[in-house]
């Protein structure tokens, strides 16, 4: 089992992206994903720098893929999603579409990201014709139903064609929207945000009116309250998972990659605190926590 | 420029045709399709029965087949394809990417619309669902009117938007705030916020509305209490508690109307198959009328305020909005 850590879903500061990406080349991480996912309006770091981290990371031992973003609305976002299609270099995660219609004429390999549409094995079998290597399956899926198109006839016969991964850890995205919510959050419309996103580098908490943690706004993506934490599943996600994803976290991150390394085989459990979730693996509500 | 009406009974797809639909789109009686409610929809024989009742009457069947198929009953959305081609529909609404395969190759002469559900909000997207034959795309509601100007002056397909209901605020057919919730989703299950998980509370004049446990909203006595749809809840973010994704309104695209019909939008679209017959009688006379004044004079076209009356009284909230088209919303 690989661990991975995701795009950075949060809008930081470019001082703030450079030190983290210091970090990861240090870290024990194999896979890292690099990209801006959410907003086209987030520039502190332009391709050529994710580029050059990329190229930084590879020389750290990293393998690294380039993540597109997931929803695209103009003509010059589909023209910045050209540039991560025809890289050169590295693997791109497709979390449209759009980028595997690109990717695919190119007859490139890609990553099916988590908001790609694949939630059966003919689904999946198509996608891996077209060029896919790795399945990041829908965030709301389960454990027993990752099991269940992985046990099909038609995905056992392929299953060397594709590794499987599982976001495990971080708070999870769950909706994008033409409106900028964190925006909206300080009574500005979208076409004047003013970039205010960065001022909140976990996203902005929305809660109940009696007090429950139910989403997070980051900018047009709205992620869950709880932070989904499935460090105690890892030993039953042994053979469904290849590899294990961890969001960035303003803080934190490292620290939960080497616990998340020490309960590989179940032998260092965390206690989960109130506000971490594993609804979707265990096939419950997402913010349950069983 | 065609009038696409929704029906979730014989009753509600006799009103849309009776009273100027030029088509009705509709679902089966499970979970293959996003609307999938208690009492709604249209089992096999009804299905033909609505088939035969639209030819009779010049006017075209649409069947949506538009949530993911699971692993363990993949033959089920087969068999709904099968179900609604041999029912005679001319036109299947698909989004997942096996469904749309196997239609293509089943069935390549019948028509093939691409779901709001496949959430195709670009033209690199669209142009990945070539590949299944589609003839038309349903744009999902986060684009803007110049976006959707964009998509129809560079994409050579059939482009059908959404005209009035039920606002989606999030790119459909990836939204999971309702399993994060509830457990089941429109991709999964065919609902968002399932009426089976909502909760109603009055205490001591206050109406308060749950989702799974979850506090949505609270109501004071003088206020409309409206569904418990999790995106249109009130909730807290710093100090302050309002409608932090979007308030309980419906869309309304009667003023864009003219642009939409420059633009030659194929298909204006009336979301609401929940809807009773009434509801679906009122709402496609006051189209009819809009689109055949459109038609007629497009230079000349005055929103009649009867209409508009006509449209606030069966909103939600009785309030409307030009949604993502209208820049200013987002």
């Amino acid at each position: 089992m690989q661990f991975s850590l995701g795009p950075v879903l949060y809008f930081w500061p470019k001082a703030q992206i450079l030190q983290f990406y210091r970090e990861v080349a240090d870290s024990d991480v194999d896979i890292v994903y690099l990209g801006e996912t959410v907003c086209s309006k987030r520039r502190e770091l332009k391709y050529a720098d994710y580029f050059a981290l990329g190229q930084m990371l590879r020389e750290a031992g990293k393998q690294v893929c380039l993540s597109s973003m997931t929803l695209y609305e103009a003509p010059n976002e589909l023209r910045e999603l050209r540039k991560y299609v025809d890289n050169g270099e590295f693997l791109v995660e497709a979390n449209d579409v759009g980028a595997i219609s690109m990717l695919q004429e190119q007859c490139l390999p890609f990553v099916a990201g988590a908001a790609i549409n694949c939630y059966n094995q003919h689904t999946l079998r198509r996608l891996i014709s077209m060029g896919m290597t790795r399945w990041v399956m829908p965030v709301e899926l389960s454990g027993q139903w990752l099991s269940d198109v992985l046990s099909q006839s038609l995905v056992t016969d392929i299953r060397d064609c594709f590794t499987t991964e599982v976001f495990s850890f971080g708070h999870l995205p769950l909706a994008w929207s033409g409106r900028c919510f964190t925006a909206r959050s300080e009574n500005r419309s979208k076409d004047q945000c003013e970039l205010c996103c960065i001022n909140y580098p976990q996203g902005r908490e929305v809660k109940s009116q009696d007090g429950t943690q139910v989403f997070v706004l980051n900018g047009i993506q709205t992620q869950s309250g709880y932070r989904y934490n499935l460090i105690n599943q890892l030993p039953a996600m042994q053979n469904l998972a290849d590899i294990v994803r961890l969001s960035p976290q303003q803080t934190g991150t490292f620290d939960w990659l080497a616990k998340f390394k020490a309960n590989l085989d179940g032998s260092a459990p965390q206690q989960l605190n109130a506000t971490d979730s594993n609804g979707f693996w265990l096939q419950l509500a997402g913010m349950a926590c069983g | 420029m065609e009038l696409l009406c929704p029906a979730g009974s014989m009753p509600a797809l006799k009103a849309a045709i009776e009273h100027g639909a030029d088509a009705v789109y509709i679902g089966l009686k499970d979970d293959t399709n996003a609307r999938h409610f208690a009492g709604l929809n249209f089992d096999e024989a009804r299905l033909k029965d609505a088939a035969r009742y639209a030819h009779q009457h010049g006017k075209k069947l649409h069947v949506a087949i538009n949530t993911f198929a699971h692993p363990d009953n993949y033959q089920r959305w087969q068999q709904a394809v099968d179900v609604a081609a041999n029912a005679g529909a001319d036109v299947l609404i698909l989004a997942d990417i096996a469904v749309l395969a196997y239609a293509a190759e089943r069935y390549p002469k019948l028509e093939r619309h691409l779901s709001v559900q496949a959430s195709a909000t670009n033209a690199a997207a669209i142009n990945f669902y070539r590949q299944f034959d589609i003839s038309r795309v349903v744009l999902p509601r986060v684009l803007s009117m110049q976006q959707v100007r964009a998509l129809a002056r560079s994409c050579d397909i059939d482009l059908e938007v959404f005209a009035f209901g039920s606002l989606c605020i999030m790119a459909e057919g990836r939204c999971y705030l309702s399993s994060y919730m509830t457990g089941q989703s429109p991709n999964t299950a065919g609902a968002c916020s399932p009426a089976a998980f909502v909760n109603w509370q009055d205490n001591d004049g206050t109406l308060e509305s749950r989702l799974n446990g979850i506090l949505i909203d609270r109501f004071a006595p003088n206020e409309t209490a409206g569904y418990p749809t999790l995106c249109k809840g009130r909730f807290t973010v710093g100090d302050d508690t309002y409608h932090a994704l979007e308030e309980p309104t419906s869309l309304n695209t009667l003023d864009l109307l003219p642009q939409l019909y420059a633009e030659g939008i194929s298909s204006l679209k009336i979301e609401g198959r929940q809807r009773s017959p009434a509801y679906v009688a009122q709402i496609t006379k006051v189209w009819r009328a809009a689109i055949d004044a459109v038609k007629s004079a497009p230079d000349h076209f005055n929103v009649q305020p009867k209409w508009q009356q006509v449209l606030a009284g069966l909103a939600e909230g009785s309030q409307t909005t030009l949604g993502a088209y209208h820049r200013k919303w987002k």
